[in-house]
């Protein structure tokens, strides 16, 4: 198990809101190896955003609390101090957020935004870390590096943004890069080169990366396996081609039935009717049930534990035939959806 | 960036018109007549004609704004019309020792709301944070020339630290004799400053919390001490902009704490002014500390344009 990069187990994250609590996580496992890349797919709310700013523990520290068990790269980051976080962040484990309009300092250069980041961690003379700096803007291909190096944020466009972004979170060599939506708040055009690009470094620097999205088209470009979220726990979990081609859970079914994507055309686009529970009051039934056109009794009663059809593939659905305890029959996923 | 300044300062002079021009005329259309504080009462008419002619009074308004103007541009602000000294060298002096006054409270002032909004945003909703606010709000609120009087009832009268009045023996000079009169009148005139400022710095600081890009600085490891360098310079310009605004009003607001504390500054040059109905010494004095406002404005302006990289291409 030396090569495991993130391993989860019953990973909580609630937010402490008015009397109560936000449940914005519950019960969340997962393990990513090295050079592996995790999609983590939901729609707005569904706590996709919150478990990856766990990894790094940057949820605002006031009002989260988190349990369970949560490892990235040996470290305890349930238990860790603040210290220890803050001596990973940069060089084991470093995120591209979303919006690279609010993301940057408008006030300090790109480069100093990643000299500072090198000189943080390591033992650097300006002059070297400014050299790093320009091999970083390189590596990102942004044009003429050398005028970006002392350009504000304000003063690129922003695929040149987001890419100055992964520059930042590059600058210490990580061995686990997490991508918040990094390319939602960009022009398609530019989605698609940033894409590209991440998965081009992602490979040649060996990183594992865990990549949060909405977006099929994003998760089938760049993940080699898929995590479909829904209310803040996983509902389904397998290899991209496989849950795409074949979603288990009828949910990740509708995500698919409600996107365009290769598989879709000529049939009509069906949304989900309903929408997504309050996070306040979560019950121990299936988060789904409510809005589920297959939803059955026995789905509002009690959260179905994961079933494996096929090894690798597991998803959280009553109607999904375990293959462990399904003994006679033959399991059929493929023809489902 | 050169074209810039040099398009503000050329701003800088239609304002500079206009405010002599206001100036000019508050002083006329005020009533009274200068010639009543000049002359006794019994003066013969003769007397009167003659006094009038002699100050340029008999002119029409407009003649005597072109007059007056046409010397003030050179350098000549005209004589008192009480003591028959020139206007210029009574404004120096005066316009030296409020700018003392002024901007010692305005930097006690900038460093105790820095301080006080800083601590308060930080630590938002703790009990720092609603006793800053609490002294901020008493700061603005509380009259500064009342809380002057109570000052030199305690400091003064009781306990006999600090004199009352006065700015010391003859010049002003770095020395414990001098500094120890400004010390009062310094911490009156900052408690206003000190809240406007308190309030602006706590305001800007949660504003910078909550955006994203804490959020980046803090994934990239940064220790709390470097997180406080990019808070402070994203804060800069916005507290700067309300302390060198401040600034002007001190300059031209500390008439009444002047008084409170008898301190020679314009404060009290335009009072003794106004009750003489010494016209060039009101003009002069208003006009001075008008254009001491704007250029403090174009300051506040320019540094403003240095500090944050967004507003230098506007």
């Amino acid at each position: 198990m030396d090569d495991l990069l993130v391993r989860a187990r019953q990973l909580t994250v609630k937010f402490a809101r008015g009397q109560g609590y936000v449940h914005a996580v519950s019960g969340v496992d997962f393990d990513l190896r090295q050079r592996e890349v995790l999609c983590i797919l939901g729609e707005s709310g569904s706590g996709k955003s919150v478990t990856l700013r766990a990894l790094m523990r940057l949820n605002p520290p006031s009002k989260t609390i988190m349990s369970g068990t949560l490892s990235v790269g040996g470290h305890d980051v349930v238990a860790a101090s603040e210290h220890r976080m803050s001596a990973l962040r940069g060089p084991f484990v470093s995120m591209i957020f979303q919006d690279p309009m609010t993301s940057l300092d408008p006030v300090f250069t790109i480069g100093q935004q990643i000299t500072e980041t090198i000189k943080r961690h390591e033992r650097i003379g300006g002059s070297a870390a400014r050299m790093r700096a320009l091999n970083l803007l390189e590596l990102v291909q942004i044009p003429s590096p050398k005028r970006r190096l002392d350009a504000y944020p304000h003063e690129l466009s922003g695929g040149l943004r987001q890419r100055a972004m992964i520059a930042i979170a590059l600058s210490c060599r990580p061995k686990l890069l997490l991508a918040d939506e990094p390319t939602t708040a960009l022009d398609a055009s530019v989605q698609i080169q940033i894409l590209f690009l991440l998965r081009e470094i992602q490979q040649e620097m060996g990183m594992g990366m865990i990549f949060v999205t909405h977006d099929l088209g994003v998760a089938g470009e760049i993940a080699d396996r898929i995590a479909v979220m829904y209310a803040g726990r996983f509902i389904e979990e397998g290899p991209v081609e496989s849950l795409m081609q074949a979603p288990l859970h009828p949910y990740a079914r509708g995500l698919l039935g409600a996107t365009v994507h290769e598989g879709s055309r000529g049939s009509r686009l069906v949304t989900i009717p309903g929408a997504p529970p309050d996070l306040r009051h979560l019950t121990d039934a299936c988060a789904f049930a409510p809005r589920c056109g297959e939803a059955e009794p026995v789905c509002l009663e009690q959260l179905p534990e994961f079933r494996r059809p096929v090894p690798g593939r597991a998803a959280r659905c009553v109607h999904v035939k375990d293959r462990s305890s399904a003994t006679a029959e033959t399991v059929s996923v493929g023809s489902v959806g | 960036m050169i074209f810039y300044i040099i398009r503000r300062i050329l701003y800088a002079i239609p304002i500079a018109l206009a405010v002599s021009l206001v100036c000019f005329m508050l002083v006329h259309i005020a009533p009274g007549d200068p010639i009543d504080a000049i002359l006794p009462p019994d003066a013969s008419a003769e007397t009167v004609a003659m006094v009038r002619k002699d100050y340029g009074l008999d002119k029409p308004l407009p003649v005597q704004f072109g007059l007056w103007l046409g010397h003030v541009v050179q350098g000549d602000f005209g004589l008192s019309l009480a003591n028959r000294r020139p206007v210029l060298n009574e404004l120096k002096v005066a316009a030296g020792r409020t700018f003392l006054l002024a901007s010692t409270a305005a930097v006690l002032g900038f460093v105790i709301g820095c301080v006080l909004g800083g601590v308060a945003g930080v630590f938002r909703g703790s009990l720092a944070d609603r006793m800053a606010v609490g002294f901020a709000v008493a700061g603005i609120s509380v009259p500064h020339y009342w809380l002057g009087m109570v000052f030199v009832i305690i400091f003064s009268v009781v306990l006999g630290w600090l004199p009352a009045i006065g700015a010391g023996p003859g010049e002003w000079a770095w020395n414990w004799l001098h500094i120890r009169h400004l010390i009062l009148p310094a911490v009156t005139l900052s408690v206003i400053p000190a809240g406007l400022v308190t309030r602006t710095v706590r305001g800007v600081v949660l504003e910078i919390l909550s955006q994203d890009f804490v959020t980046t600085l803090r994934g990239k490891g940064l220790r709390s001490l470097m997180l406080a360098v990019h808070v402070i310079k994203n804060a800069a310009p916005t507290s700067i902009a309300v302390m060198g605004l401040q600034l002007g009003y001190l300059m031209g607001g500390s008439i009444l704490v002047e008084t409170v504390f008898a301190w020679p500054g314009t404060g009290m040059l335009l009072n003794q002014a106004i009750f003489q109905r010494d016209i060039p010494v009101l003009q002069g004095t208003t006009l001075v500390l008008a254009m001491i406002f704007v250029t403090l404005n174009l300051a506040v302006d320019l540094v403003q344009t240095a500090l944050d990289p967004r507003m230098r291409r506007a």
